[in-house]
């Protein structure tokens, strides 16, 4: 199996990553590459078999619902690349 | 003995005693991380002022305090993986999108070293978020490894295994997804833990598959491992899969009687393709739990071939899920130029992260899409039941599982990167161990003829870190091996 341009182009939009055309030929030959390699799962017959999400069987962790303090603002914006100390600052998405 | 040779544990005692202060060992430390760093390039960050400062701080403290209220690790150093939170402190994954990030908390195992009185030095490369077994993804360069400047150092806890063996680091925790503890363990020398799923409190490790992550220490020897295992693990409300289980002394486990007990060899790890000086002292390892008083039996863990191509669908569908909160509003990172929101998006992913994130991103987010789920996610975790079902089995029989860490000793910087695939079979003896969820013990059984550390592997029951420890330490006593790296 080889994935096309396009999908590889398709791929990259979803996950949200720019490439250039260099990089999609790249990435068009190492991905269909890890995908033929991982093809090889198919040999086994897994009809019936429970899949195995957590090893750990999950549990509900339940507790008080009880007010605490809050993270401070300070804190919370330390790393925001534009922030104006009490929000996140994000390029317009409405448009007029 | 200069102090940086001294273990963990000694310094632990010596401090104790009052007979050494915090600053001696911070300031020896040091200037061993300046000579050594230059080769080496096993930190990120080192914190030398905040550091020394602290260190003073203990000195005085120390004065004041009376011997039985000294905290174990009562001002001592410890070196950290760089994908783990230390308050104040910059924490980067190795990657350009975080590499001005300032941790704002402590994770969850940072608390509780803090608590017994540790000194935070510094951050240790890994590979770009953990991804990579050689520490080469790193933004901030290659770790080379102590024994071989040459080599890699394994990873992606490369930079902590590599500080851990050339004394520039008397103890650190690194972080084991699919063998990142175990592995650059096994090329640099050094005792590595990666615990049980459950076992060590996530909260403040920079998720990168959720269900196979783990913290664990890396330290020089296994009474030190166990020593920080200790107080490192335990339930924590803020990771809801920590488990909730008592947590046993393992310093105390390390004497208990091995005589007796069953070590099953899975016939599936000792395969064609393994170096066979690394087969070698794998099995001279073995013949030397045998002379313990260890009964030896051949075992079959049938799905093992299965593992790498498992994990490399489960793996990269976690990251791509995980590593989705990078999208250029909180995280430090994001990119000058834009057309909008989306182009934004794309821009800042492409900017900041290397290739092979963007690599399993991809991957992931493509296993994850309509119409392949089935075929590739559901499919995989089924497989994983399959392999978790191997070693229910097999622990039936036996106690504890030997193995070799990893098929080669440490390869040559370079040797592997232009072949994603081959990188990944590297892993192809630790992998099954995190899909399993089972504890995993990394440490030296010898060495091959260029002189390169070989590992040997202990897997566990769930939750019965203190079988390996016990085995792993008188291993440790037997095979006596004092060799250090020249760096």
């Amino acid at each position: 199996m080889k994935l096309s341009k396009e999908q590889v182009k398709h791929i990259a939009l979803l996950s949200r990553l720019s490439l250039s055309e260099d990089e999609v030929e790249m990435f068009q030959e190492q991905l269909s590459d890890i995908l033929n390699f991982v093809e090889k799962l198919n040999e086994l017959d897994t009809e019936g078999i429970d899949p195995k999400f957590q090893i750990i069987p999950p549990e509900n962790v339940l507790r008080e619902d009880i007010p605490g303090v809050s993270f401070p603002y300070e804190k919370t914006f330390l790393n925001a690349p534009e922030t104006d100390g009490k929000h996140f600052i994000v390029p317009k998405v409405v448009k007029k | 003995m200069e102090l940086i040779n001294k273990s963990l544990k000694e310094l632990s005692s010596l401090i104790a005693k009052k007979e050494i202060k915090p600053s001696e060992i911070t300031e020896e430390l040091l200037s061993r991380i300046e000579k050594t760093e230059s080769k080496l390039n096993a930190y990120i960050t080192v914190e030398k002022e905040k550091s020394i400062e602290a260190a003073k701080l203990k000195d005085k403290e120390l004065e004041k305090l009376s011997e039985t209220e000294i905290p174990d690790l009562f001002g001592i150093p410890l070196s950290i993986k760089d994908n783990i939170l230390v308050e104040g402190q910059k924490m980067t994954c190795a990657s350009k999108m975080l590499k001005d990030f300032i941790a704002p908390y402590d994770a969850t195992v940072i608390k509780k070293l803090r608590e017994k009185g540790a000194i935070f030095i510094g951050k240790n490369n890994l590979d770009e978020f953990a991804m990579g077994s050689s520490t080469e993804t790193s933004f901030f360069g290659v770790t080379k490894n102590p024994w071989n400047l040459e080599r890699v150092p394994g990873g992606s806890s490369g930079g902590s295994a590599a500080a851990v063996a050339a004394r520039s680091a008397i103890a650190s925790l690194g972080s084991d997804t699919g063998g990142s503890i175990r592995q650059p363990c096994s090329l640099c020398g050094v005792v590595g833990m990666k615990p049980t799923y459950g076992r060590v409190s996530r909260y403040g490790l920079t998720a990168f598959a959720s269900s196979l992550d783990q913290i664990g220490p890396i330290t020089k020897n296994i009474e030190d491992n166990a020593f920080l295992l200790n107080i490192i693990s335990g339930l924590d409300s803020k990771d809801a899969t920590s488990a909730k289980l008592p947590v046993p002394n393992y310093l105390e486990a390390l004497d208990n009687e091995i005589k007796g007990l069953k070590a099953g060899l899975p016939k599936e790890y000792f395969i064609e393709g393994i170096d066979p000086e690394v087969k070698e002292k794998v099995m001279e390892a073995v013949k030397t739990l045998e002379r313990l008083g260890v009964e030896i039996e051949e075992i079959s863990l049938p799905h093992t071939s299965y593992a790498v191509e498992t994990y490399y669908i489960i793996a990269p569908a976690e990251a791509s899920s995980n590593l989705g909160r990078f999208d250029g509003v909180r995280y430090t990172y994001r990119a000058k130029e834009y057309t909008d929101l989306i182009d934004m998006y794309c821009k800042t992913r492409a900017e900041g992260f290397g290739n092979e994130v963007k690599r399993r991103i991809m991957i992931g987010t493509y296993t994850l899409s309509a119409g392949y789920y089935d075929a590739y996610y559901l499919k995989a975790q089924k497989v994983r039941t399959l392999i978790y079902q191997d070693f229910q089995n097999a622990f039936k029989k036996v106690d504890f599982i030997v193995t070799p860490v990893s098929p080669t000793t440490a390869f040559k910087i370079g040797e592997k990167t232009d072949d994603p695939i081959k990188m990944y079979l590297s892993d192809i003896f630790t992998i099954a161990v995190n899909l399993a969820g089972l504890p995993g013990l990394s440490m030296s059984c010898g060495f091959d003829n260029k002189n390169l550390p070989v590992g040997v592997q202990l897997i566990g029951k769930a939750f019965d870190e203190e079988t390996l420890y016990s085995v792993g330490y008188k291993l440790e006593k037997e095979l006596n091996i004092n060799n250090m790296p020249q760096v």
